[in-house]
């Protein structure tokens, strides 16, 4: 095993793991508001590509033009979901609002293939399938956009969260109800992180859907979606970032050494069980609150 | 007037602890239970085949997860897997020459020494990080078993399940498949119905308000959680055996994947947590009513001459079966069993209600 060939394995792994990242952070800044498990994150990735192609290919705008009104869209349909589901829901038992995202997901899903089909679309986002070759390492272009933009992403949440409507965010996931108390709308905090979601939504379907191909198996990513968040711990950005690298690095480094063994598809197993690994051993994950339970 | 009760009124512990609380629930039940004998002679073979027989087993199958998540309040979404393992011992054992009635039962106990490995995960967290917990364990139940030609024959591969034979008698008609379902439904059912009566169900329903607080009480958190468990999953065993053995014929990998465990979760929730006729509705909803929609559909598409294409059709379902759980969510989040409560409750005292007004 030549060295060079396992830093390849390694940088393409952590920018695949961006690209969970990119997936991630929607369901963390769900999560981080109004500690919803969004199931649903797959399917608005899936409707969010499709959106932006129905923009592109049925109205014949350019892409330029069709992402940021697909973002717009979603970002609607986004507060659209929180007001007509899950407010309803909001002190119910997990199990149930967890239900809710499920049926969300499905429901999303179902509509998305009835109305375009199952097919798959491509995404022609323009980004050339050159390989691209830095000192000895193999690096695919596609998967260098997407982690800029991953980061990009992240910086701006960053700055977003330094902002008025931010800290308000900030005061509602640290505590509901104080945060209620000194007059934050904590109804319109929650709705805006799903729209904020929803729009995360958006630029991960691009580039997922640039990779591979606008399809149903878009909303798959949620499994590798639910590891990372878990593991950077279900409240915290950096840590979906975070996250993201170290996983996309096991999973392409230890998919090499597992797939001769095993015959293939161990990506699968090992992001599962990272998942479980993060549960058992720290369920509040790399960056995240631990919360402590009384009676 | 419909119950010709006032209203339900205990006077000692032994009326309280009557598995039906009003007379007439019981005659109900009678009812159903003639009905539920008859169908082969009412329904045409067509229905009760397709309808009927599936609804039963997955209602068994519902009432096992419904053990676990709405008794012992432990989620878990990773149900199938142990379907799934049930279904295949079952099938090895019997093509390995052990007869069907063993067959059911080592099923039924492979499924429970698995599941009780779910449980090891209940023991850890709870909430939001088990569910994840036991979907991450349904993705590598999958993965072992389209990767495992020795269980299941390869990943595109189903296993033919041997005729089903019980009591020295082969079962091959529709009618005889029927009973089979039905049998094993009714038991299910008593064994359920009985469960609140019992320290078990207590204990349950202790570990499920607050497991610290159970433990505070005397009750063993864990061993509860870990029997819960087993015991759903000896449900789910048999079940998945008997699906296959008499409605699907062959087993495959894809019979059992996340997605069937995510819609036995909806059956159950849509059904209403820890309700036992509604476990009976909400399969009935998620399992029949996307089809019966989506046919509906189809034939008023052709009478008003508009033209709907194939893959819409096709996904029509799935669109309805999303939109049937997030509607019933909205409308009761207890489920169906709960808008049946409601209704019965408010015929219970009508009309002497009207009369206090």
């Amino acid at each position: 095993m030549e060295l060079v060939f396992l830093a390849e394995l390694a940088v393409n792994g952590a920018m695949t793991g961006l690209l969970y990242s990119l997936f991630a952070i929607g369901l963390v800044l769900i999560y981080k508001a109004s500690s919803v498990p969004n199931l649903a994150q797959g399917a608005l990735t899936m409707l969010g590509a499709y959106v932006v192609l129905a923009f592109a290919d049925g109205l014949g705008m350019p892409l330029w033009v069709a992402i940021p009104l697909a973002a717009i869209v979603m970002f609607g349909l986004g507060f659209g979901i929180e007001r007509v589901a899950l407010r309803r829901l909001a002190g119910r038992p997990v199990i149930m609002i967890l239900m809710m995202t499920l049926g969300l997901d499905i429901f999303l899903r179902g509509t998305t293939m009835a109305i375009w089909g199952a097919t798959s679309a491509s995404m022609e986002l323009g980004v050339s399938y050159e390989p691209l070759f830095l000192g000895d390492l193999f690096i695919s272009r596609i998967h260098l956009v997407g982690s800029i933009v991953t980061l990009v992403l992240f910086g701006a949440f960053m700055l977003f969260f330094r902002t008025r409507a931010g800290i308000k965010l900030k005061a509602i996931a640290d505590d509901y109800t104080a945060s209620w108390s000194v007059g934050i709308s904590v109804e319109r905090g929650v709705g805006l992180s799903w729209a904020l979601a929803s729009v995360v939504a958006v630029a991960a379907g691009v580039i997922w859907g640039e990779i591979q191909g606008v399809d149903q198996s878009l909303s798959l990513l949620l499994l590798k979606g639910l590891a990372v968040a878990v593991l950077g711990g279900l409240d915290s950005i950096l840590g979906a970032v975070v996250a993201g690298i170290i996983l996309g690095i096991i999973e392409n480094v230890g998919a090499n050494f597992l797939d001769p063994l095993v015959g293939g598809g161990s990506r699968d197993l090992i992001v599962a069980a990272v998942l479980i690994l993060t549960v058992m051993i720290r369920p509040h994950g790399l960056f995240g609150r631990h919360d402590i339970e009384r009676v | 007037m419909f119950y010709r009760l006032s209203g339900v009124y205990h006077t000692d512990y032994v009326s309280d602890s009557r598995i039906y609380g009003v007379p007439a629930d019981r005659n109900m039940a009678a009812f159903c239970l003639i009905i539920g004998l008859a169908a082969p002679f009412i329904i045409p073979s067509l229905y009760l085949n397709s309808y009927m027989l599936p609804w039963l087993i997955w209602t068994a199958a519902a009432l096992g997860l419904n053990l676990v998540t709405g008794w012992a309040g432990q989620l878990h979404l990773g149900y199938a897997a142990v379907m799934a393992v049930g279904a295949y011992s079952a099938i090895h054992a019997v093509r390995f020459g052990v007869p069907w009635e063993i067959a059911l039962i080592i099923g039924g106990l492979a499924a429970a020494v698995i599941g009780s490995l779910f449980a090891f995960a209940a023991l850890r967290v709870k909430g939001l990080y088990l569910a994840l917990t036991t979907l991450a364990m349904q993705f590598i139940m999958d993965w072992v078993l389209t990767h495992s030609a020795a269980i299941s024959g390869g990943s595109h591969a189903s296993l033919q399940a041997p005729t089903l034979a019980l009591l020295g008698q082969q079962i091959t008609s529709d009618t005889g498949y029927y009973y089979v379902a039905f049998g094993w439904c009714l038991l299910v059912t008593i064994f359920m119905l009985n469960l609140k009566r019992t320290g078990l169900g207590r204990a349950l329903v202790a570990v499920r308000e607050k497991d610290y607080a159970a433990a505070i009480l005397g009750v063993n958190s864990f061993y509860y959680k870990i029997l819960a468990f087993a015991t759903s999953s000896f449900i789910a065993g048999v079940s998945g055996a008997l699906l296959v053995a008499t409605f699907f014929f062959l087993a495959a990998p894809e019979q059992f994947s996340v997605n069937v465990s995510i819609q036995v979760l909806a059956m159950v929730i849509v059904g209403g947590l820890s309700s036992i006729i509604g476990s009976y509705f909400g399969v009935a909803l998620i399992l029949l009513v996307p089809g019966l929609v989506n046919s509906a559909v189809a034939s008023i598409s052709q009478g008003l001459g508009v033209q709907i294409g194939v893959e819409t059709l096709a996904h029509i379902p799935n669109a309805i079966y999303g939109a049937l759980i997030v509607i019933i969510l909205l409308i009761e989040p207890l489920g169906l069993g709960k808008l049946y409560g409601n209704v019965r409750d408010y015929l219970m005292v009508w009309p002497f209600d009207q009369i206090r007004k």
